[in-house]
């Protein structure tokens, strides 16, 4: 099990990077999700993957010999929530980047290396406002 | 006591966000929140300079099980100087951001950037820290995209893709740590690690963490980032980033290679010092083909980034010390430039060095805040650079490490070259274009009186180098002696 | 373009149960499957499931509140699920327990109480972010 769950993280590494190799603005972004995938699952390997062991430990019991480490579940769930909130982000400024510079190819995005001339979106939303 | 500097910012987020509509509650609101949080910053950094390291187990959990906040001299030394520049900039604020940005949640974001910070800089678990990083890093994504002009939104986006790897590259390493540890609590990591200090696997997590957060503090050859998007937002909130984020990338660089990775030394310093050089040399040269005053500060925080760096590849103690003190030196110099090249910007008009001109004959005293933290940044005595780089070099003698030295050196002299090239540029040729030559435009008092502060801080900081280099080199002695680190957390226990 | 009547209607009988069931999910959340996370998820898709079948304008007029507000003040009470414990000078986020369960409602706890915080600021903010997303189109 560890094996396949092995080979699916590096499956999902090696998809995430060819992915942000790519020129399109979406495919790198899928690329940095497929990534975040890759890192959770790794997380989820980070210990020994147990069936049927209880998480918690019965302080009249004791510690018992066979048992499931709760934490790296743990560490998933705060991860995935905080991968929702980085991916809502990053689709709202791929929609906004795509209606403000007209294209979906990252190597049209050189405004911050050679100066181009931008339209002064931040003069309309200030007019609008007074 | 040290969970303050993380609740203040959030209770202030959340008022900030009740009172969206309006803009004077707001205002205060923000500079009530950093105010608070100096006053209390200066008593932890008083607190633990006296009595040693603080420790608060979050949720009364015992040590390695919950989340420990941990604050020692080092990140006292650093939540103290990060507090003081928010107050100034909350103060900058009120003049150097427009209104349309200040609708939209400038002053929010700048509070919840503040509870990522202080929260990367009190915790003492792993994830946690990741966590931390995350909250800085969703406030400055929106930050850097804030306004949403095309250069700004095209800087935003290799801003937003670079980082978000580098967290994944973090979440990965730190799956690889629990595996290998079964712990994330930093010192009981400490300890695990130490056992298993003959393994590769070590090695590999070292260089793997070493990656992520050299992203995050744009070290060579992972800075690219940086020169493109730093320069695109308004000069406060470049100036705010400049101070906060890649300066808490480092603090976590010299923490984890201090803490947790400190015996593989022979191999991850070489790296650490070549990858230091490269980044002083690439930054300064970078810096020298500029003309925009932005762009060209920009390239100036990479070429000091690499200063810090020097320190934690030497590995000595009074090496981490220069280093401690050079980051606190180039939190303060480094935005008193920004801020005062803000200023070069509401008077002229523009940031561009063929354009200006002119600024000294008409604003001597204006001048002079630009020239003083030049000057420092360059290193000249008797300013806190020279110091900085001072103790950089006397440990790289006592290291036998010429070549760094000499590399340093010449990295000095480019950078004073730089600074000359603004100083002719932007304040004593006449200005080209007769448009600029009237120079009455006023200052708002908001944006003058905290650059002033700012650069009499810096100013200060030169001329009592001796006292705060001795606070440095206690700081430098705690995180070179982690036993202390790891008393105080694990201690409690047992 | 002629809106379908089916999605009207089905959302009538599904937000009110989709409402009950993301509280359900809230309350059995602190030992079994569920939480405020899970629960605001499910409540806040419910009322976008509203906002699509009739429109984002009607869910505005829906909401009670800005939904800016309604993420601060969950974030407010999660907040203070934790100042709790400082009362009675316990570290910041002990948890705190009242010693009989109540009916219906279960073992109540700060926990409770932060997840209650955490359900209402999911609410909000998902609200928030797909409103805005509407707004644009």
């Amino acid at each position: 099990m560890l094996f396949l769950m092995a080979i699916a993280a590096g499956v999902l590494f090696a998809a995430g990077i060819f992915m942000i190799l790519r020129r399109s603005m979406v495919k790198v972004l899928v690329g940095i999700l497929l990534l975040g995938y890759a890192a959770n699952l790794l997380l989820f390997n980070a210990a020994p993957l147990i069936r049927g062991a209880p998480p918690l430990i019965d302080p009249v019991i004791g510690v018992p010999t066979v048992y499931a480490d709760p934490v790296p579940q743990a560490l998933i769930l705060t991860a995935i929530v905080i991968s929702f909130g980085v991916t809502a982000f990053a689709v709202v400024l791929i929609r906004r980047a795509y209606a403000v510079t007209g294209t979906g190819d990252l190597d049209n995005m050189h405004c911050t290396d050679i100066p181009c001339e931008s339209e002064e979106i931040l003069s309309d939303l200030e007019d609008e406002i007074l | 006591m040290i969970i303050y500097p993380i609740l203040i910012p959030l209770v202030f987020a959340i008022i900030t966000v009740l009172f969206w509509e309006n803009q004077r509650v707001k205002r205060a609101l923000s500079i009530i929140s950093t105010g608070l949080l100096m006053i209390v910053n200066i008593n932890i950094f008083f607190v633990v300079y006296r009595e040693g390291i603080q420790v608060v187990q979050v949720g009364d959990w015992p040590a390695p099980f919950g989340i420990s906040l941990v604050v020692d001299l080092f990140s006292a030394i650093m939540l103290l100087t990060t507090s003081i520049v928010a107050f100034l900039l909350a103060f900058y604020s009120v003049d150097g951001i427009d209104l349309a940005r200040r609708k939209y949640g400038y002053f929010p974001l700048f509070q919840f950037l503040l509870v990522g910070v202080n929260g990367a800089l009190c915790t003492g678990d792993l994830f946690n820290l990741y966590v931390w990083f995350e909250v800085m890093l969703m406030s400055s994504f929106v930050l850097i995209a804030l306004g949403g002009e095309r250069t700004q939104i095209e800087g935003a986006i290799k801003y937003v893709i670079l980082n978000l790897l580098a967290s994944t590259l973090f979440l990965s390493a730190i799956g690889l740590t629990y595996n290998l540890a079964g712990t994330l609590n930093m010192a009981d990591l400490a300890l695990r690690l130490q056992a298993v200090s003959s393994s590769g696997q070590v090695t590999v997590i070292a260089v793997l963490f070493l990656v992520a957060f050299g992203i995050k503090s744009a070290i060579f050859p992972l800075f690219f980032w940086l020169p493109a998007s730093y320069h695109t937002p308004p000069v406060t909130i470049t100036a705010l980033f400049s101070a906060l984020l890649t300066k808490v990338g480092m603090y976590t660089l010299i923490r984890f290679f201090t803490l947790l990775f400190p015996f593989e030394s022979e191999y991850t310093h070489t790296i650490i010092l070549i990858s230091a050089g490269f980044t002083m040399l690439t930054g300064v040269l970078g810096a020298a083909a500029q003309t925009d005053l932005r762009r060209l500060l920009s390239f100036h925080i990479i070429s000091q980034i690499g200063y810090i760096f020097m320190g934690l590849g030497l590995f000595t103690e009074y090496a981490i010390a220069a280093s401690i003190y050079f980051l606190v030196h180039i939190i303060l110099a480094k935005t008193a430039l920004f801020l005062s090249a803000g200023m070069v910007e509401s008077i002229q008009g523009s940031f561009d060095l063929k354009k200006l001109g002119g600024l000294y004959k008409h604003r001597v005293g204006l001048s002079m805040l630009f020239l003083l933290p030049a000057l420092s940044v360059a290193g000249l005595p008797p300013f806190s650079g020279f110091f900085a780089k001072l103790g950089l070099i006397i440990a790289g003698l006592e290291s036998k490490q010429y070549f760094i030295i000499g590399l340093a050196l010449f990295v000095s002299l480019m950078t004073l070259f730089s600074m000359t090239k603004v100083w002719n540029e932007a304040y004593w040729k006449p200005p080209k274009d007769p448009q600029y030559a009237d120079q009455q435009k006023p200052v708002s008092r908001w944006r003058l009186a905290p650059v002033i502060i700012i650069v009499v801080l810096s100013v200060l900081l030169g001329l009592f180098a001796n006292p705060v280099f001795e606070v440095c080199q206690m700081a430098a002695a705690q995180l070179m002696d982690p036993s202390q680190y790891i008393r105080a957390v694990l201690g409690m226990v047992r | 373009m002629q809106r379908s009547i089916i999605l009207p209607v089905a959302t009538r009988f599904l937000m009110p149960l989709m409402l009950v069931f993301s509280i359900f999910l809230l309350l059995r959340g602190h030992n079994e499957v569920g939480g405020g996370f899970v629960g605001g998820l499910v409540a806040a898709s419910a009322l976008m499931l509203y906002a699509i079948s009739t429109s984002p304008s009607a869910l505005w007029r829906l909401l009670p509140l800005d939904p800016r507000f309604i993420a601060a003040i969950g974030l407010l009470i999660s907040l203070f699920s934790g100042f709790i414990s400082m009362f009675y000078e316990k570290p910041f986020m002990t948890n705190m327990w009242i010693e009989a369960p109540l009916p219906v409602l279960g073992k109540i706890g700060t926990p409770t109480l932060f997840d209650l915080g955490v359900y209402i600021l999911v609410v909000g903010v998902v609200v928030w972010i797909l409103l805005e997303f509407a707004e644009d189109e």
